[in-house]
């Protein structure tokens, strides 16, 4: 009976000592099916590699080939996190907690990089510091006739680091904004220097947030499509994009895929053994904000240090862009490259869909896993994360081969699209839910109750109006984040629609990198307005 | 809507200690037992909560107090036993009626006061049934009973703790509730509003004539808002009485010492007298004495205020200072007698004793004292 489904789900939202004994089974069984909707992908790509054979399968996995790959995906992921960490921590901290000037101007121009898709900041680079590039034009004169290689490993990495530390640095900023600064206070009143209680107190408070932000950035980087392919690199993403259009490679891709969903697991199982319990995620609305750090003679560094990552994340590849745009002949309204606005509409109708599905799918899922610590709550917590993982690619490869092979009503639709961006995007808006419902004490929910209203009534009349900011920014990510997906968007959309992305793909194809410069550079305002939203919200939680 | 309860401006009893006892209870607990996981935070609750009277559940932090208001709450279902409330049953036997039909109201520890919603919507939340000009008037109401005239617009963080308390107070009485709960409603606030808040609550819910329970696990509290009073330990009621009765009648040793400061005479009963440290009296002394203790040792409670040390010399002493404690207008002394038991003395800020000093102990009581089986 329904009643009691909303009963329990209310229980589920009183103190914590209860929360094991009892799981509301309707919002478990919504939430499961979320979950499950967004791992099926996974399971038709076991579907689809189980038809390769044992025998060919032992083969081609211990092929030098294969290893190689492997090894340069392991290798790239494990850079790109450490320096995504090492830049976004640092940043994160002096625009929290110093008195470093500007820090409302350091605090965008850090999250800025966001906005940029890496596969732009990709191309930018490649063009600004590849053999013939503009540098190496500018340098010519002075007798330089070679520059280290932006391809491969380093080239790769280096783009991947500026544009996903943001991750880091929004993650770890918001756990140092909501943390109670009397702690610090104490730690210091217990004989611990300012660099002690950091080290003992605000570390340790920190840490979930710095691991949410680092597996993000693991993730990204291990599906990012874009940035090894413009830069040469081979590594899974890119190698099952080039398997799966070569004649008889699909088998290959459907192996690339596996092994790449593993490494996936494996970065997920560290995460959950080292991410901190939510005890003590609840936040007291009236804590102080810390007192400010005084940087004295680190100053002039710190705003080195600042500016450099800006200058490289964000003033490098603009300066690209309006080359292009200057240098390139306006002979927009030529053939199959002529740009249309349609493309951007396109962009913003997907996207938008994909921010309404996520919210909608994430809702229950986060508030599952925020009431609950239950092995079940986990599981399906964590299962929402392996869509996130799977990169677009692979969703893209599996849902094709879903399509063509059980549906072939959806092949060819931008329903299959739309879903796939759920797939993948979901836990960001589910990261955004749980944590603010995380920050609704569970006593509000009793208060109401007690005043005579249903479970649902006081979730609607309580909750809802709390964690809507959060939920508002969550749908804030997924739109900006689905606007520059890359891969799935070039394999699954219908015959005939364009987005920005795809339309920038095209011409750049075709050698044109100017005519990507229009739209790449709408892309990066478009995103940049997405990102507002999520400052304004901050601003909201600040107070 | 009636407003009839506020505004009969009730008289308070003389005698607060007396329940309307030959009524019905408005809320009864039977046998209710709470478990979580191997844990056993309530056992075997019985309570019975009369019309009208504020009653609080007393006890040392994780006795099981706020788990048993939550089960009177309807936010925990028992995991044994039966609640009845304005004689419908709402837990128990497999029911288990939730707490938005049940017709409580809770004040919280921390208030949770919702903070998207001004002090007026807040007020006004519980009045679901209520059109929107009733729903004004009776704001008002209970705005003008809290003393917050024209406050309505505030917004919560712009409230002191007193203030926030008081919009608590009037959220939770807004809808009538049968029973209001308060769970440690004085923690959040400094010790002097907390006094003064004290006295205010009381008020508070005598003009709106409601039946309450109050947690806590300050005995001065408990002691001097409550109509009655049950002293919790272990998930158990230990005792249930009105203040004065517990206070000078503890059942228990745990409720001896946990009420006031308590000390204890070990005594040795003959026939016709008791011997302790301190000196012989007649067995009188001690409260419902049987025959059949001749011979056995007992506990005597002394409280601070039964005893008085004089000076003496080493020779005609009872024992020694061993601690002093100053409280402003008193120094309680603790005195160790000379086989061991602890005892302390109060006496005026004046009389002052050094730590060392050898005194003669008096028993000064002009009442029967409780007593325990020795151990």
């Amino acid at each position: 009976m329904a009643n009691d489904t909303l009963e329990q789900l209310a229980e589920q939202t009183t103190a914590g000592a209860e929360s094991d004994s009892r799981l509301p089974v309707g919002l478990t069984l919504l939430a499961a099916s979320v979950a499950v909707l967004v791992v099926l992908p996974l399971l038709w790509l076991l579907d689809r590699a189980s038809m390769v054979g044992v025998q060919r399968a032992l083969t081609l996995l211990t092929s030098t080939d294969n290893l190689g790959v492997l090894v340069n995906s392991v290798g790239l992921v494990a850079a790109v996190t450490l320096g995504g960490v090492l830049l976004g921590v640092p940043l994160a901290v002096l625009t929290v907690q110093t008195d470093l000037p500007f820090r409302r101007f350091w605090t965008i121009a850090s999250a800025l990089p966001l906005v940029v898709p890496s596969y732009i900041g990709a191309f930018s680079y490649v063009s600004a510091f590849g053999p013939r590039g503009e540098l190496a034009d500018l340098l010519a004169p002075l007798g330089v006739d070679r520059i280290p290689s932006i391809y491969g490993f380093h080239g790769a990495a280096l783009v991947l680091v500026l544009y996903t530390y943001p991750y880091v640095f929004l993650t770890t900023r918001a756990a140092l904004l909501s943390f109670d600064a009397t702690l610090v206070e104490a730690a210091r009143t217990l004989n611990h220097s300012r660099w002690q209680a950091f080290r003992r107190i605000t570390l340790p408070q920190i840490t979930p947030g710095i691991t949410a932000g680092a597996l993000l950035v693991a993730l990204y980087t291990l599906s990012d499509f874009g940035t090894p392919a413009i830069m040469q690199f081979e590594v899974f993403t890119q190698q099952i994009y080039v398997n799966y259009r070569a004649f008889g490679g699909r088998d290959l891709a459907a192996l690339f895929s596996l092994q790449l969903v593993a490494v996936t697991l494996v970065i997920l199982a560290v995460e959950s053994r080292i991410g901190a319990s939510q005890r003590g995620a609840y936040v007291s609305r009236g804590a102080r904000r810390p007192g400010e750090i005084e940087l004295g003679r680190w100053k002039g560094p710190a705003l080195l240090f600042a500016a450099t990552v800006t200058v490289f994340c964000l003033v490098v590849p603009l300066a690209v862009l309006l080359l292009w745009l200057t240098w390139e002949n306006p002979g927009y309204a030529s053939g199959a490259l002529a740009f249309s606005w349609e493309y951007g509409w396109n962009s913003v109708l997907v996207s938008a869909a994909a921010a309404i599905v996520c919210i909608l799918g994430a809702l229950p899922v986060a508030y599952l896993s925020a009431r609950s610590e239950s092995w079940l709550a986990t599981i399906i917590d964590r299962a929402t994360y392996v869509g996130y993982a799977a990169p677009g690619v692979v969703v893209g490869f599996s849902l094709l081969y879903f399509g063509v092979t059980y549906a072939p009503i959806l092949y060819q639709t931008t329903l299959i699209l739309v879903f796939a961006y759920v797939v993948r995007f979901l836990p960001q808006a589910l990261g955004t839910a749980r944590s603010s419902l995380l920050q609704v004490d569970p006593k509000l929910v009793e208060a109401a109750r007690t005043l005579g209203h249903r479970p649902t009534t006081a979730f609607r009349k309580v909750v809802l109006p709390l964690i809507m900011p959060g939920v508002a920014a969550g749908a804030a990510l997924v739109f900006l984040t689905t606007m520059k997906e890359l891969p799935a968007t070039l394999m699954l959309r219908p015959t005939g629609f364009d987005t920005f992305v795809t339309y920038i793909w095209r011409v750049r194809g075709s050698g044109h990198y100017g005519r990507a410069a229009f739209p790449a550079l709408v892309l990066v305002v478009i995103s940049g307005l997405s990102m507002l939203v999520i400052l304004a919200r901050e601003r909201y939680d600040v107070g | 809507m009636s407003d009839s309860e506020l505004t009969s401006d009730e008289p308070e009893p003389a005698n607060r200690a007396t329940a309307p006892a030959a009524t019905t209870p408005i809320l009864r607990l039977r046998s209710v037992t709470k478990e979580f996981g191997r844990e056993t935070a309530v056992r075997e609750v019985d309570l019975d909560v009369q019309d009208g009277e504020l009653l609080t559940l007393l006890g040392p932090s994780g006795c099981g107090k706020t788990t048993t208001l939550r089960i009177m709450a309807g936010l925990e279902r028992p995991s044994d036993g039966s609640v009845t409330l304005a004689g419908d049953s709402v837990a128990g036997n497999g029911q288990f009626v939730g707490p938005e039909e049940r017709g409580v109201g809770i004040v919280f520890q921390d208030f949770a006061l919702f903070p998207h919603l001004t002090v007026a919507e807040n007020v006004a939340f519980g009045l679901t049934d209520a059109d929107d000009t009733d729903a004004e008037a009776r704001v008002d109401e209970l705005l003008d009973l809290v003393d917050l005239q024209g406050m309505g617009d505030r917004a919560i963080d712009q409230l002191s703790g007193g203030q926030q308390q008081r919009v608590a107070l009037a959220r939770s009485l807004a809808p009538e509730p049968d029973i209001l709960l308060l769970d440690e409603p004085f923690s959040n606030l400094d010790v002097r509003l907390r006094v003064e808040m004290r006295e205010e609550v009381r008020r508070i819910l005598k003009a709106a004539g409601v039946t309450a329970v109050s947690v806590t696990h300050d005995q001065e509290e408990a002691l001097s808002i409550s109509d009655r009073v049950a002293v919790m330990n272990d998930g158990r009621i230990e005792q249930v009485g009105d203040p004065e009765g517990v206070f000078e009648h503890p059942e228990s040793r745990f409720v001896a010492s946990f009420l006031g400061q308590a000390g204890f005479l070990s005594a040795r009963v003959s026939s016709t007298s008791i011997d302790t440290a301190i000196g012989s009296f007649d067995r009188d002394l001690l409260k419902g004495l049987e025959d059949g203790y001749a011979g056995a040792m007992v506990d005597v409670l002394v409280r601070p205020d039964d005893l008085r040390a004089t000076p003496a010399n080493e020779d005609a002493s009872d024992g020694v200072v061993v601690q002093r404690q100053y409280t402003g207008p008193s120094f309680i002394y603790h005195v160790e007698l000379d086989n061991g038991d602890t005892v302390r003395c109060l006496h005026n800020h004046a009389e002052n004793f050094a730590v060392g000093d050898h005194v003669r102990v008096d028993l000064i009581a002009d009442h029967s004292l409780a007593w325990y089986p020795g151990r």
